[in-house]
């Protein structure tokens, strides 16, 4: 027996090509729309990675560094480096802010990094060009995405830094490059004030009767210099020692140092489920639209394609055709139509990916997912074609 | 006639019950021997198109009797369960526009009956070519519908009727299109389909053109059939 819906897919192919693009263009933007939240996750586990940590130690009852702020004196490093089970930790800064170079300004998650070794938590793993940092200030690493290069001088607050070095897919969970500075200049850029703003604040300390005791000498010299300093960090990030459960070890820091500690597998919970749920289901709503809006084009086409073919499918039934035979070729040509539109579909968000300022990530089981959801849309959009159809009366081919 | 062709005795058909109801076939009594082409005419609204539908098996009639072949088809009730096998392999359609499937092919379009039948494509469409040449319509075989002239359309909506070898083909208006050479090239035509596959022919026609060409004509008036002979005029 010979593929009816293929003889007629041939036959009008114009039309099933056109109209194939054309949803084919919409599936591209379903596509691209899932490789965007693939991409705000992918960016948080990135995150996550590149910060070569087992545990994030932030200020108690917060869901810091990421997803709320928080605040650390930078000395509880040494406790917590003192407990059973750690191998390392360093004291991070995160501040997202638009990092200036010339007249432009870039949005970027400025990363304060610990001095130390390369393995350092905080550092950034490996670099695409250049050094890591060196100096214990004015020198800057930076993602590859901000458009600095190597030797571009940049500006953080008041702070004029060097970029000695260029790596590669360090992004914050918002997909913001990151740049990685000094610990204490990162401190120094949470805190930094203008000028006008540092005056203003030793005038109103100056004028505090309490701050400024005429029987305490160096008691305001005191209080100025330490409104002056940051010593405070977001978090603390610990390595765990081989052969230790980070579990435990966590479990041992929240006991014991009053701080909260969050293993690996939170941290995601934390910033999948609470730091990108809303763009998620942001996402999710959309997709969810696209998809109706995918089917009722699907089922429009299929049913003005099959309204077209009225006359020929009352001959075909008043000749004998099976309705199996009628229903089978309505469906095949509903997912063909879906198959066109997802190869394009398909072609069109892997070359749109790249061009979106933010990762678009397209793996592999969402386009099989996609190409099902595809295939099971079109089927169900073929249903109202199919059931016009089989109501088509043989007796319509005979006059009268 | 004996066992062959199609025989209709007193078949009704009524539309509708009660005060409402409408007897569109008051009482018809055909028969149609092999190889006979014969005409069936009668003004609008006689239940021409009703007949054609209840002989083609895609209404069903409310009493009477229909015999195909040596087959009873119908006897105050279908006697055949699938009728649309009966439609695909006992009777033949040609209508007063061809009807052909657009994206097929003319020789698939022949073909295609027999495939529905489940005969293996090379089979029908060997079938289907061998009938396309008896018609002398051979040579546009890989055409497609669109391709072809009126008459080349009708040709080959004839070789569909024909393809399975069914004993009755219902021709519905079938030169209602044509100008009179080619309404009298298609009568002749299915005289001689009819004389050579020994199939029996209703041609419904309005068209008085071919009504002279009949041997034997059945007049419908208000639902009812009444015989009576042509003038057999030849064609040639």
């Amino acid at each position: 027996m010979i593929s009816l819906a293929g003889r007629d897919i041939l036959h009008s192919w114009g039309k099933f090509v056109f109209t194939g693009v054309g949803l084919g263009l919409l599936i591209g933007v379903t596509l691209t729309m899932a490789g965007v939240y693939r991409g705000m996750v992918d960016d948080g586990k990135v995150l996550l990675d590149n910060s070569g940590a087992d545990l994030w130690v932030v200020q108690k009852n917060t869901l810091g560094p990421y997803a709320e702020s928080s605040s650390l004196n930078d000395d509880a490093y040494r406790s917590i480096l003192a407990m059973p089970g750690v191998a390392q930790a360093a004291n991070v800064t995160y501040l997202t802010m638009q990092v200036r170079t010339g007249n432009a300004d870039v949005r970027a998650m400025v990363v304060g990094i610990a001095s130390g070794a390369t393995d350092t938590p905080g550092w950034p793993p490996f670099l695409v060009a250049g050094r890591q940092i060196t100096r214990s200030h004015y020198e800057a690493v930076a993602d590859v995405a901000t458009g600095f290069e190597l030797g571009d001088r940049i500006i953080i607050r008041r702070n004029q830094y060097k970029v000695v070095g260029l790596t590669r897919r360090m992004v914050s969970s918002n997909g913001d490059p990151m740049v990685f500075i000094p610990l204490k200049d990162g401190q120094e850029a949470q805190f930094l004030k203008d000028n006008d703003a540092i005056v203003q604040q030793r005038r109103r300390t100056a004028e505090n009767p309490s701050l400024n005791r005429p029987g305490v000498p160096g008691l305001l010299d005191a209080v100025i210099a330490s409104q002056s300093s940051n010593p405070y960090v977001n978090a603390v990030l610990v390595r765990v020692k081989p052969g230790y459960a980070a579990d435990e070890v966590a479990e041992s820091i929240r006991r014991w140092k009053r701080l909260t500690a969050y293993t690996r597998p939170q941290m995601e919970d934390i910033l999948v489920g609470k730091l990108i749920a809303t763009s998620a289901k942001q996402i999710g709503m959309f997709l969810a639209i696209l998809a109706i809006v995918s089917a009722a084009i699907v089922a429009f086409i299929i049913y003005t394609l099959t309204m077209d073919k009225i006359r020929e499918i009352a001959v075909l039934k008043l000749i004998g055709t099976r309705n199996r035979t009628i229903a089978a070729m309505i469906l095949q040509q509903a997912i063909v139509l879906g198959l066109i539109g997802f190869v394009v579909g398909k072609i069109t968000a892997t070359f749109a990916a790249p061009f979106f300022p933010k990762y678009v990530l397209l793996i592999p089981t969402d386009s099989i997912a996609g190409a099902i959801a595809i295939m099971v849309i079109c089927a169900l959009a073929s249903v109202i074609a199919i059931r016009m159809a089989l109501q088509v009366d043989p007796a319509d081919a005979i006059g009268g | 006639m004996v066992g062959k062709g199609i025989r209709i005795e007193g078949l009704r058909k009524r539309y509708g019950s009660g005060d409402t109801a409408v007897d569109a076939l008051k009482r018809v009594d055909m028969q149609v021997a092999p190889g006979e082409v014969i005409g069936l005419i009668g003004p609008s609204g006689s239940g021409k198109s009703t007949l054609l539908k209840a002989l083609g098996a895609v209404i069903d009639p409310t009493a009477g009797r229909m015999i195909l072949g040596d087959e009873v088809i119908y006897d105050d009730g279908w006697k055949i369960s699938d009728l649309r096998a009966l439609r695909r392999d006992k009777i033949g359609f040609v209508f007063q526009a061809p009807y052909l499937i657009p994206f097929l092919d003319v020789t698939d379009n022949v073909a295609l009956l027999p495939m529905l039948a489940g005969t293996p494509n090379s089979e029908a469409r060997q079938r289907a070519l061998a009938l396309l040449r008896a018609l002398d319509v051979e040579h546009r075989a890989g055409a497609m519908p669109s391709q072809l002239s009126g008459g080349e359309q009708q040709r080959v909506a004839i070789a569909r009727g024909l393809v399975n070898h069914p004993p009755v083909i219902l021709a519905d208006e079938p030169t209602a299109p044509l100008d009179s050479a080619r309404a009298l090239a298609v009568i002749r035509i299915l005289n001689d389909m009819a004389q050579r596959f020994e199939t029996a022919i209703i041609v419904v026609t309005h068209d008085e053109k071919i009504i002279p060409t009949f041997k034997r004509i059945y007049h419908i008036r208000d639902g009812a059939t009444h015989e009576e002979a042509g003038q057999g005029r030849s064609i040639d």
